[in-house]
C-alpha cells in the first residue's frame, strides 16, 4: 500500500522533471519475459525505464542493483526492496556469498523480467559507454531462450550530474532496440562486442559545440 | 472567485461550436479518405483537432479560474517550455546552479510578481536581475569553456520561455476604465488571434501555397499562406472587438500586429530548431510537437500586445 503510493510518487516526479518518453524502436511493449540491458549514468536510470514500461510489465520487471548502495539506510532499503522489488547483488567479489548470475537466473525462473546495467557501475566520464562486464554473457548463456533488449537512457546524466542534489528539468528519452540472443557457438568477447554495439547504436548522435 | 463573465461563456460556447464542426469534418475526412489510418495529413489533422480540444478546455478552465488559474497555467507552460529549450542547449556541469536557479527561483518568482501585479519589478526582474546574477553563478564554478555561448543560451531560454510568456497573465493587471472584471477576455483575444492565424496560414498554405517564404527555415510556410492567414485572422480579430475594450478598427490593427509578431516568432523558433538539428521541440502534444512548437507565436506577440495596450488603454 505504502510502497504503491511511493512508487506513484517517484514515477510522477520522474515525469515532472524529465517528461520521459519511451521509444519502442526495435520491439513492442508486449508482456513477455525479457532481460533489458541499459546504459548506466545515474541512480535514476532504472526509475526512467520503469516509468515508461506499461504498468502490467512493470509489476514483473525487477531492476538488478548494487547491494552496497541499496542496503545502506532504511529509506534506500525500503525503496529498493519494497517499491522496486530490486534484485540486489554484491558487486565486490570478496564479499560475495552468492553468485550474481545464479541469483539472476533464479529470478528469471520465477518469471521475472530483469533490468541490468552491464557496465557494472555508473558512467560519469565523457565516453558514451563503458566496457561491459561479462555477467551479461553468462546470464544469456544460462537462459538462452530469453530475449535481451538493449535500452538507451538519454540525458539523465545531465539532469543530475554526480554529486549534485537538485535535478535540472530536461527531457529524457528511453529507447528500446531490437532484441538479441547469444549464438550457439558465439565466443564471449564476440557477444559482448555485439551487445555493446547494439546499445550504442541507440544513442542519438549528439551535436557537440 | 466571482462568476465568469457572460462574454467569456459566450466565447467558450463559440469555441466549442467551432471545435465540434472541426471534429465532424475530421471524422468525415477520415471515413472517406483514410479509413485505415494511412493518410498522414488526415491523421495529423485529427491529432491536432484532439489536441485543440484539450488546449481549449484547459484554457477555458484557466480563464474561468481567473487570475489564479491563468497564472498557474502559464507558469506551467513556461516550465515545460524551458525544459524543452534547455534540453537543446550545450549546458555543462558548471551551469548546474544557474539552471537550477532558472527553474526553481527565477520562474516561480517571475510568476509570483505577475500574480501580485508588481509591474515595476516583473518587467525588469529577468532582463536586469536574472541576467546579471546567473553569469555570476556560472562564473563562480570556474569553467570557462564556451562560457559566452552557454550564458547566452540560458538567458535566451529565460527570455523566451519565462519572461515573454509571462506577459500573457500580466494582461490581467492592466486597469482599463470601463473594462473592469473582463481582463481575462484580453488573454482570450490574444491567444485566439495568434492561434487562428497559425491555423489559417496552414489552411491557406495547403490550398494555395506555391511560393516558399523561408525554404531554409520552414518549408511549409508560403507567401500565399501567410497573406491569406494574416488577413483572415486580422478580420476575425476585428470581429472579436465585442469582447475587448477596442473599436473594431483598433482590434483589427492590434490583431495585425499580433499576427505579424506571431509569424516571425514561429520563424525565429524554427531557426533555432534548424540550428540544433531537430524537427520539433518536444513530444508533449500529439500532432503539434512540443510546448514551444505551440507557444512560439504567442510568446513573441504577448509582450508587444501587452505594452501597446498598457500604453494606450491602461491607467496603471
Amino acid at each position: 500500500m505504502l510502497a504503491k503510493f511511493v512508487s506513484g510518487l517517484i514515477v510522477g516526479f520522474a515525469r515532472f522533471i524529465t517528461a520521459v518518453r519511451g521509444n519502442w524502436e526495435g520491439i513492442d511493449p508486449a508482456d513477455e519475459q525479457r532481460i533489458y540491458f541499459a546504459n548506466h549514468a545515474s541512480h535514476g536510470d532504472f526509475v526512467l525505464i520503469w516509468t515508461v514500461l506499461p504498468p502490467r510489465l512493470r509489476r514483473r520487471t525487477r531492476p538488478v542493483a548494487g547491494a552496497d548502495y541499496w542496503r545502506k539506510g532504511r529509506l534506500k532499503r525500503f525503496i529498493g526492496q519494497n517499491v522496486f522489488n530490486a534484485l540486489l547483488i554484491e558487486r565486490h567479489r570478496e564479499k560475495r556469498t552468492e553468485d550474481p548470475v545464479a541469483l539472476m537466473t533464479a529470478a528469471l525462473d520465477e518469471g521475472a523480467s530483469l533490468i541490468v546495467f552491464p557496465e557494472g557501475t555508473r558512467n560519469t566520464g565523457d565516453t558514451r559507454l563503458l566496457p561491459f562486464k561479462s555477467g551479461l554473457y553468462h546470464l544469456a548463456m544460462a537462459r538462452s531462450s530469453v530475449d535481451l533488449v538493449p535500452v538507451w537512457v538519454e540525458n539523465l546524466n545531465r539532469v543530475m550530474p554526480k554529486g549534485e542534489i537538485v535535478p535540472i528539468p530536461l527531457i529524457c528519452t528511453v529507447t528500446f532496440g531490437a532484441p538479441l540472443r547469444v549464438g550457439e557457438a558465439e565466443a564471449k568477447q564476440d557477444f559482448i562486442a555485439r551487445a555493446e554495439a547494439a546499445l550504442l547504436a541507440l544513442s542519438p548522435k549528439t551535436t557537440v559545440l | 472567485m466571482s462568476a465568469p463573465h457572460p462574454d467569456l461563456l459566450t466565447l467558450l460556447a463559440g469555441l466549442a461550436a467551432v471545435l465540434v464542426a472541426a471534429s465532424i469534418i475530421g471524422y468525415v475526412l477520415q471515413w472517406r479518405l483514410s479509413p485505415d489510418g494511412s493518410n498522414i495529413v488526415i491523421e495529423n489533422l485529427n491529432d491536432r483537432i484532439r489536441a485543440w480540444w484539450v488546449m481549449v478546455i484547459l484554457m477555458g478552465l484557466a480563464l474561468i479560474g481567473g487570475r489564479m488559474g491563468v497564472t498557474l497555467l502559464f507558469a506551467f507552460c513556461s516550465f515545460a517550455a524551458l525544459r524543452e529549450f534547455v534540453t537543446l542547449t550545450n549546458t555543462r556541469r558548471a551551469d548546474h546552479w544557474a539552471l537550477a536557479a532558472a527553474f526553481f527561483i527565477v520562474l516561480p518568482l517571475q510568476y509570483y510578481l505577475i500574480w501580485i501585479g508588481w509591474y515595476g519589478l516583473y518587467s525588469i526582474f529577468i532582463p536586469v536581475y536574472a541576467f546579471l546574477l546567473m553569469p555570476i553563478m556560472a562564473a563562480l564554478r570556474g569553467d570557462t569553456d564556451h562560457y559566452l555561448v552557454r550564458i547566452a543560451e540560458v538567458q535566451w531560454a529565460l527570455m523566451i520561455c519565462v519572461f515573454c510568456a509571462s506577459h500573457v497573465p500580466a494582461l490581467l493587471s492592466l486597469d482599463i476604465p470601463g473594462y473592469e472584471g473582463r481582463n481575462v477576455l484580453l488573454i482570450a483575444f490574444l491567444v485566439i488571434v495568434v492561434q487562428i492565424s497559425d491555423v489559417l496560414q496552414y489552411v491557406w498554405g495547403k490550398l494555395l501555397g506555391r511560393t516558399k517564404i523561408a525554404p531554409k527555415l520552414s518549408p511549409s510556410k508560403t507567401v500565399e499562406g501567410f497573406i491569406g492567414g494574416a488577413l483572415s485572422a486580422t478580420l476575425i480579430g476585428a470581429g472579436l472587438a465585442w469582447m475587448t475594450p477596442f473599436t473594431p478598427l483598433q482590434a483589427g490593427l492590434l490583431s495585425f500586429v499580433i499576427v505579424l509578431m506571431g509569424f516571425f516568432g514561429g520563424l525565429v523558433m524554427s531557426a533555432i530548431k534548424r540550428d540544433r538539428g531537430v524537427k520539433d521541440w518536444g513530444h508533449m502534444i500529439a500532432g503539434h510537437g512540443g510546448f514551444i512548437d505551440r507557444l512560439d507565436s504567442v510568446v513573441f506577440s504577448a509582450p508587444i500586445f501587452f505594452h501597446l495596450v498598457r500604453y494606450w488603454w491602461s491607467l496603471t
